[in-house]
């Protein structure tokens, strides 16, 4: 530990306890509010799925569930190298931690990978709802309202994804640059929240859309 | 003889105001800047109540009308009335009332009321560039398919300012929870307290939601398809799900915060405890929690299933329970006090009677026969003033009066602010009484044109209007004038119990040199003398600095 403690501690709280739990206690109400915002368009699957449960079988057919499979893979893995980024950062271990955030923004940044080809594939295969959408089976037009909650919802968590792998980056050079040493642990401990977060979303939206339409 | 710290408002520059982190400096960045929303909006008012004074519509087109209410509902209620008590007051008073040197999170503070700034910005843009005919409830399908006008960008504003609001409340609920002074338990906390607590809840939890529906409705502008168009078996009354789904507990942002300054005022000016403290504290948690739960009945009439209507109008209903709770023990409080009528009291007093009409009219709308025959009317357009006007906006105007010497220093003059309290409540009622009129006659709400027979009571309407505008225009000058010529205020001009009298006026920085020690309830005024009741010199005591 090379910062002292008194430097670390922000001049509206009396003690470090006190600023820690703070801290914790506000990510977890953004993350409150961040469920109640995908939850809009989790209520909106819920409606449409119940009122056409048959095209959203059919539908749902139409996404690769071996990569959806993947994404989760990788996803989780994410959140293994980050609570273990976490450990490194409160050791003190310097190199430690800029290697796990590196993984993990690698696998972050993976995750798009795959899902933007995940994606351009959709769009070869007229499955973007709009004037060129194209659907083989009944009820073409509502099969419309999966795919648009479906790229909705994913876009959303992508976008999500893609400032945790912002976040991560910047975390690791903030660690280099020793901005943030074990003294000030709790900003990464506050990042690791968010990108539990994230992986938690996907965990619900790959059985929904990639599952629904599994025997 | 110690040195009196600094006053915050001593530093001077720009720069120290831009980039300040002081709750209090935070504070009044969002009066000015809400009083800039609220004139705007007032206008496109004034344009309104002009327009009907005749029923032809010869001022305005009915468009240039549409446009106009948008405006008002949209500036009146995003950039005005949701900031005006706790991003103002509650930033101001919240982190002083608990004790602490400031909130939780002072950077995300000052970045709140940039985001504030930016989300105003785009609903000015879209204002300047020709403004939006949606209502300010942008229904589908008319916002995301047939509507000409700048919807996306407007609905961009609301989006961006609802960060404001969800940054504020999430910064109230920890600083609540984390930065108490030492001895200051939940039960001791003043009601004002309570009330943003509440409001914080709905803030953080709400308005998510709005932003995803505001979202989606304009992702389907852009797109052409969505889900809420029903070529491809999406439902237009989802939207209006969603979006009260925020709304109505929108609506108790823009009153408990109201009733926690009422329940300041009333203790202070009848120098009594509050009657029945856990109870007022419990109603607003149940105002909070029980709004979220009654959005169906605002479409009664969209086509939702009755049974469903039933179950809203009931819960509607127990609505009621805490807010004639708060009534009846306001009125308690004021039973055998010493009251002294003073600017602040009239307000709250105020407060108290139009909070009332429009509690009890909103059973009305929540009568679901009743609600069939009244939907989209006047009489809804009265109901919700008198909440949010005669309810919010006079509390807001008691707590400013009441909390000013602390804000600047400088006492307002006296008898000025009685006189505008007095023409605040008759403007006010003038103004909307006739409506429930009207709205009960079958006038429709949003029409710029009208059948002759109901020609008098809008004269009335916008007489009172006329008048209701001096009320406001009054304190906005003397307040001004205050700044330089007002008497100098002390540390405690009202003889008040609460921690934010305990700092001089106006505040150090850091608002009080030594956190202090709390003992006591709040509202300990001595039932005999009706002053602060004496405590064992645990309090840190200024007058002595
Ligand atoms: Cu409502």
């Amino acid at each position: 530990m090379d910062s002292a403690t008194d430097t670390v501690l922000a001049e509206q709280f009396d003690e470090i306890e006190q600023q820690h739990s703070a801290d914790t206690l506000g990510m977890w109400i953004f993350l409150a509010t961040e469920v109640m915002f995908f939850g809009g368009l989790f209520a909106g699957y819920a409606v449409y799925r119940f009122s056409f449960p048959h095209v959203f079988y059919a539908a749902s057919h139409h996404l690769d569930v071996l990569a959806g499979a993947i994404d989760t893979a990788v996803l989780l893995c994410s959140s293994l190298t980050m609570a273990f980024a976490v450990r490194a950062v409160r050791l003190g271990q310097r190199w430690m931690s800029i290697l796990l955030l590196g993984v993990t923004a690698v696998f972050g940044a993976g995750f798009l990978v795959i899902h933007g080809f995940e994606y351009h594939h959709e769009w070869t295969e007229h499955l973007v709802p709009g004037g060129s959408f194209a659907f083989e089976g009944a009820d073409p037009h509502r099969a419309q309202m999966f795919f648009w909650l479906y790229f909705a919802t994913t876009g959303l968590h992508s976008l999500h994804v893609l400032i945790g792998v912002a976040l991560m980056l910047v975390l690791a050079v903030l660690v280099l640059l020793e901005k943030i040493t074990a003294a000030r642990f709790m900003t990464v401990e506050i990042a690791g929240l968010y990108w539990h977060f994230v992986d938690v979303v996907w965990v619900f939206l790959f059985p929904l859309y990639y599952l629904a339409g599994a025997r | 003889m110690k040195l009196q710290p600094q006053s915050y408002l001593a530093e001077h520059t720009v720069r120290s105001w831009l980039l300040t982190h002081d709750h209090k400096r935070i504070g009044i960045l969002y009066l000015l800047t809400i009083i800039v929303f609220f004139a705007i909006a007032s206008v496109a008012a004034a344009l309104m109540r002009i327009e009907l004074v005749t029923p032809q519509g010869d001022l305005v087109t009915s468009e240039t009308y549409n446009k106009l209410f948008t405006i008002h509902g949209v500036l009146m209620v995003w950039f005005f009335l949701i900031p005006s008590i706790p991003a103002v007051l509650g930033n101001f008073i919240l982190p002083m009332m608990l004790g602490a040197r400031d909130v939780a999170f002072p950077r995300l503070n000052l970045l709140s009321w940039y985001i504030f700034i930016a989300g105003g910005v785009l609903a000015l843009w879209s204002l300047i560039h020709g403004g939006v005919d949606t209502g300010w409830t942008f229904y589908t399908p008319y916002s995301s398919t047939y509507s000409n006008s700048h919807v996306i960008s407007m609905a961009a504003g609301v989006f961006v300012a609802g960060f404001s609001s969800i940054i504020t409340g999430m910064n109230f609920m920890v600083t609540v929870h984390k930065m108490r002074a030492p001895g200051l338990r939940w039960f001791r906390l003043p009601l004002l307290v309570w009330s943003l607590y509440a409001t914080s809840l709905i803030m953080v939890l709400a308005t998510p939601v709005l932003a995803i529906t505001l979202a989606l409705m304009s992702v389907e502008r852009v797109w052409g398809v969505g889900i809420f168009d029903p070529k491809i078996g999406g439902d237009p009354v989802l939207f209006q799900h969603l979006f009260w789904f925020y709304s109505h507990p929108a609506v108790y942002i823009m009153i408990l915060p109201g009733m926690g300054v009422v329940s300041e005022l009333i203790t202070c000016f009848s120098r009594r405890r509050i009657f029945g403290y856990g109870y007022v504290a419990a109603a607003s948690m149940a105002i909070a929690v029980l709004g979220f739960v009654v959005w169906g009945h605002h479409m009664f009439v969209a086509g939702q299933s009755v049974y469903s209507g039933m179950m809203f109008s009931i819960l509607s209903y127990m609505v009621s329970i805490p807010s004639a709770i708060k009534v009846f023990n306001w009125t308690a409080t004021l039973h055998k006090g010493s009251i002294s009528f003073a600017t602040p009291m009239l307000y709250a007093l105020g407060f108290i009677g139009l909070f009332t009409i429009g509690g009890l009219t909103g059973l009305f709308l929540a009568a679901l026969a009743v609600d069939v025959h009244v939907t989209d009317t006047y009489f809804v357009v009265a109901h919700f003033h008198y909440i949010m006007v005669g309810g919010m906006v006079m509390a807001f105007m008691g707590g400013l009066h009441y909390w000013w010497p602390k804000i600047t220093g400088r006492m307002y003059p006296e008898f000025a602010g009685k006189l505008a309290a007095m023409i605040t409540f008759i403007g006010f009622n003038l103004t909307f009484f006739p409506q429930f009129i009207l709205g009960y006659l079958g006038m429709p709400r949003r029409y710029h044109a009208y059948p002759p027979e109901f020609q008098f009571f809008h004269i009335l309407s916008t007489a009172g209007a006329s008048i209701l505008g001096v009320g406001y225009l009054l304190p906005f000058l003397y307040f001004l004038w205050s700044l330089k010529w007002g008497r100098v205020a002390s540390g405690n001009p009202w003889e008040a119990t609460g921690l934010e009298w305990q700092t001089p006026s106006p505040p150090p920085t850091h608002n009080f040199e030594k956190t202090p020690v709390v003992t006591r309830e709040p509202y300990a005024y001595d039932a005999v003398t009706g002053k602060e009741e004496p405590q064992e010199g645990l309090m840190q005591q200024t007058s002595a600095v």
